[in-house]
């Protein structure tokens, strides 16, 4: 069967550019290679929205990043994703890093960020309590913000997949050829075609285009590392406080994030291995050193998890986007790392206007690109909990302690287009399991949940891929 | 034959460690206690030493799936693996009381398998 | 809805206080318990050691919760189960949720904390590596095998040597498990002897003091650890970083009180235990709310959180007859080698044959005295051939000596070498 346009990847830029796609009377596809939505360099990253300052002026990087910007507030309301627009702070600490503010600042400007302002150390602290004695000014960036990466890919997803378009998970790419106009894919669960390829395939994006196109490109995966702090803490500061960026990126900053927690990270360090998305001790020691530098108070006795992700760093260190010049109907959006996740919504739509003019593509005429989400249940007013409970029994039980999430929400994770079907799924979808006891109490309940739904043996459900099962047998299954 | 064996006193949190001498399946000297308890302890885990052991059994048509079991008295430490693989093809029906007999004398122990949980039927 | 006492939990420390207030006459009381059965982890704990001081015999968890449950049933105490209580207020309104009710709220006249305590994560820890299927704290993988009948893995490594981490090693091992071995960052074991010999010896398994785990590899299921040897300061020593090959790593590293519910209510709290702050009643500092058993302080015996918590139940009912308040009481400080007590204060009560402090050192010690002063006199002075910070300690303090001394301000535990 003949596809319209294959998408391949359902990180937080195939998903979005398949939404946009579905506003078009197009025969769509995503292919992802892991279970489930979000799992690669769109998963683990800092949740930033970007105002903009920090990208080379001309860039595609500086582009993108001001237009998504623009595009979040509004994106992020119709789908119902949490996005707060917090500002961000880069802290000088003497006076030599003083000066570097004022070039970030032209350069800002340059970009067309609107707002920034620089601001003394004294007048930082009054609006961060937190902030560090040694800081002795700051550069203020009102339209800075902060979302759930998770949330904004699902939700695209999720959309895309009202309006028509089908995701395949578990479909790895292995092969990929173009004759007559045609692309060919083959995957570990068969062969596709299409007149459109596009390329979102993260820290592999390369290796697809480099199959096809002569001209080629490289992307060495970079790791960062964040460590994620209880809830409790996740006010000790209110913006997003930056240090001054180096040739390694942003540098480590201390965010709350989207959902409430203390975030800090990431460190930058070349990796050769595309999946190494190990912490390390060096790595971790060094993002709470330099975090130390920006916050007073960092309580580290409520760090309740680490991780680290990849970002997708192409060797020109700018995005490569559209269509390849010696592949027609080849489209590429290669080397998105920071400010990916910002610039998301803007690359959607220009490559979508492409690929559909390319198509001659008509608009559905139906086409909905709103998201029902119910706010979670632990946010809502007694009476309204109540309320609830009345609509839906579930909501009387609670499955997970710490976020207190209910059966209802969990039933409806898996139950809603393109629900969860592993443990690590149904956690980012209702953040159970995400909380200080990090799933002790409710993983071996969501498994029951996810095994009953599903039809399964508890023995078959996982945590994130094929072979990651938690449970390997009965008891005296060994003896 | 004489041979020194070496343990670990569990009566208090001093943890002293014994050296028992066996010579012909009797101790002929036990070292390093410092209590009544210890010396007790040294003989009766040298000469027979004993364990309860715990585990659970699946039960058709309970309220719950599972069903909590001990050995009704400790039995030799020799016979513990013997026991548990016994335990591995028993099917028992609801319901169970605290103290029913699963399996009487088990690997001629005489001990019983007993359950420690109350399972209603469903 | 209106209730005398409302207990939050229904394990051990609940249900011993449940029938300890029904006992002083108090019979509106509601035990609110968020999973299907009373019992609390008990359940769980299905290896026997329990009751040896209550009654007298060697239970094993299941059989010492149904003697409470039975006793429950008996005096017709009233439980909720399937409730989750989701907030507290300062004015003793219990908020709570189950699927039969929706959302309850009970005005009370007590409360009594009983949520138990939950396991110390992998994130607080911060082992470095990937975050693959098979890391499970002991507790999650002793539901599994204990309730559910299901084995979490085939070759384990254990990281703490709490008697969590020993108890589930002999468990794995007798369902058909290999178990490599248990590592443990101190210089010793915070387990009790007796399940070292029993739970590790018995099965040779090696128990690795001075360890710790450095690295968990695998990107999908753990396919090994690494291990390492720790020097005084606890860092590990690059040089000694060995491979274990393993499929699961087993967490024993600690225990919390459980107490968002009391941090909502506003509860002071304890940074050391990380329980409420109480007085000798144990009340906490909110009048009307006493707290007991592991949300109070980790124990290491059941049969003292029912013995504390029958007295909670107690002071709780007397304060729903009496409407007693007690002031601020006489401050009980921890001198050297002594990590914590619980009372931090006590009201002298001339109904009570004694005053128990319960406490905790903070290390090994041989042959230290235990020695407790009322101002500058020392009125107990105790020699112990051992003190571990693994076993909670208690004295024992008989009211004479508050009526013989009236004036004293302040009271002082502490270790002392003669």
């Amino acid at each position: 069967m003949m596809h319209d346009a294959i998408i391949i990847g359902a990180g937080v830029i195939g998903a979005n550019i398949a939404r946009e796609l579905a506003r078009y009377q197009l025969d769509i596809i995503v292919l992802e290679k892991n279970l489930d939505v979000c799992e690669g360099a769109s998963k683990a990253n800092s949740g930033i929205v970007h105002s903009g300052y920090d990208a080379k002026p001309g860039s595609l990087k500086a582009k993108y990043n001001i237009r998504g910007n623009k595009m979040m507030a509004a994106l992020c309301a119709e789908l119902a994703v949490s996005f707060r627009q917090n500002g961000s702070l880069v802290v000088a600490f003497d006076a030599e890093e003083a000066i570097r503010l004022e070039t970030l600042l032209d350069q800002g400007v340059q970009n067309g960020v609107e707002g920034l302002r620089i601001i003394d150390g004294e007048t930082a602290r009054l609006q961060e309590p937190n902030l560090s004695q040694n800081v002795t000014a700051a550069l203020w960036a009102p339209t800075g913000g902060i979302v759930d990466p998770f949330q904004l890919t699902l939700a695209a997803a999720e959309v895309a997949d009202l309006n028509g378009v089908a995701f395949h998970f578990g479909t790895a790419v292995t092969a990929i050829s173009c004759t007559n106009g045609v692309f060919n894919v083959e995957t570990s669960k068969g062969h596709y075609a299409a007149r459109i390829v596009v390329n979102a395939a993260g820290v592999h994006a390369d290796d697809l285009n480099n199959r096809l196109s002569s001209h080629k490109y490289q992307i060495t995966p970079r790791k960062g590392e964040y460590c994620l702090f209880d809830k409790q803490i996740g006010g000790l500061v209110t913006s997003t406080i930056f240090q001054l960026p180096s040739a390694m990126g942003k540098g480590v900053l201390v965010t709350p994030t989207a959902e409430g927690n203390l975030l800090i990270g990431p460190n930058s360090v070349f990796v050769d291995d595309k999946s190494d998305t190990s912490t390390t001790e060096a790595g971790i020691r060094f993002v709470i050193d330099k975090a130390k530098q920006s916050v007073d108070n960092l309580p580290m006795p409520y760090v309740i998890t680490a991780f680290a992700g990849l970002r997708a760093t192409e060797k020109h260190e700018d995005f490569v986007i559209g269509e390849a010049e010696d592949v027609p109907g080849f489209f590429n959006a290669l080397g998105i790392e920071s400010p990916g996740l910002t610039a998301a919504p803007a690359i959607a739509q220009d490559m979508a206007g492409w690929i559909a003019a390319k198509l001659d593509a008509v608009p559905k005429p139906h086409y909905d690109g709103r998201r029902n989400r119910q706010p979670s249940f632990e946010s809502l007013s007694v009476e309204m909990k109540q309320a609830m409970f009345q609509k839906d029994k579930n909501y009387g039980r609670i499955i997970c302690r710490c976020e207190l999430v209910t059966l209802a929400e969990i039933l409806d994770c898996i139950r809603r287009p393109l629900g969860a079907r592993t443990v690590d799924g149904v956690k980012r979808r209702t953040r159970a399991g995400s909380g200080r006891c990090q799933g002790g109490f409710c993983s071996p309940r969501i498994i029951e949940i996810l095994a009953r739904e599903l039809g399964k043996d508890l023995r078959e459900i996982v945590k994130a891929s094929e072979k990651s099962a938690y449970l390997i047998g009965l008891d005296k299954d060994l003896l | 034959m004489r041979e020194t064996k070496n343990l670990t006193c569990i009566s208090c949190p001093l943890g002293c460690q014994l050296e028992v001498v066996v010579e012909d399946g009797k101790i002929v000297q036990i070292a390093n206690y410092s209590c009544i308890r210890g010396k007790e302890y040294a003989e009766k885990e040298v000469l027979s030493p004993k364990r309860t052991i715990t585990s659970i059994l699946p039960v058709a048509g309970g309220d719950v799936p599972m069903v909590s079991v001990k050995t009704s008295e400790p039995i030799p430490k020799a016979k513990i693996g013997d026991c548990m693989r016994l335990l591995k093809d028993l099917k028992i029906v609801a319901p169970i009381e605290i103290g029913d007999v699963i399996l009487a004398n088990i690997c001629d122990t005489g001990s019983d398998i007993v359950a420690t949980k109350r399972v209603k039927r469903l | 809805m209106k209730k005398d006492i409302v207990i939050i939990g229904g394990g051990p420390a609940g249900l011993s206080a449940a029938v300890a207030a029904h006992e002083q006459g108090i019979t509106d009381i509601l035990i609110l318990e968020r999973e299907n059965a009373l019992g609390g982890i008990l359940n769980q704990c299905i290896h026997n050691g329990f009751g040896l001081h209550v009654f007298k015999e060697e239970l094993t968890g299941p059989e010492y919760a149904q003697r409470y449950i039975d006793k429950i049933a008996e005096l017709k105490i009233a439980a909720k189960l399937g409730t989750m209580v989701i907030d507290i207020t300062r004015d003793l309104r219990v908020i709570a949720l189950n699927e039969t009710d929706g959302v309850l709220d009970i005005q009370a006249k007590a409360v009594v904390l009983a949520m138990g305590c939950r396991e110390r994560p992998r994130g607080a820890l911060n082992i470095p590596g990937y975050r693959p299927a098979g890391v499970f704290s002991a507790g999650t993988a002793q539901k599994y095998v204990n309730i559910d009948g299901y084995l979490p893995g085939r070759e384990i490594v254990i990281l703490g040597s709490g008697d969590i981490g020993l108890i589930m090693a002999r468990r794995m091992t007798l369902e058909g498990a290999h178990v490599k071995m248990v590592c443990e960052i101190l210089p010793y074991s915070g387990g009790l002897k007796r399940n070292i010999v029993q739970c590790l010896d018995d099965y040779g398994i090696p128990l690795r003091l001075s360890h710790t785990v450095t690295k968990i590899h695998g990107r999908e299921r753990v396919e090994g650890v690494t291990v390492a040897r720790v020097d005084a300061n606890l860092k590990p020593i690059a040089t000694s970083e060995e491979y274990v090959t393993c499929d699961t790593l087993m967490l024993s590293v600690g225990l919390i009180p459980e107490n968002e519910l009391s941090r909502k209510a506003g509860v002071a709290l304890n940074p050391t235990t990380q329980g409420p702050l109480v007085n000798s009643h144990l009340e906490t500092s909110i009048p009307g709310v006493f707290a007991c058993g592991n949300v109070l302080h980790v124990h290491d015996l059941v049969d003292y959180v029912s013995e504390e918590a029958a007295l909670a139940g107690k002071f709780a009912a007397d304060h729903v007859k009496n409407k007693d308040t007690f002031g601020s009481g006489i401050a009980v400080s921890c001198g050297t080698g002594v990590r914590y007590t619980v009372p931090t204060t006590i009201i002298p009560d001339f109904n009570e044959r004694t005053t128990t402090i319960r406490f905790r050192v903070d290390n090994v010690y041989h042959n230290h005295f235990v020695s407790v002063f009322f101002g500058g006199d020392r009125m107990y002075h105790k020699q112990k051939r051992i003190l571990t910070p693994g076993e909670m300690e208690q004295v024992l303090l008989p009211k004479q000596w508050f009526a013989n001394q009236p004036d004293t301000k302040t009271i002082r535990v502490m270790l002392e070498e003669e």
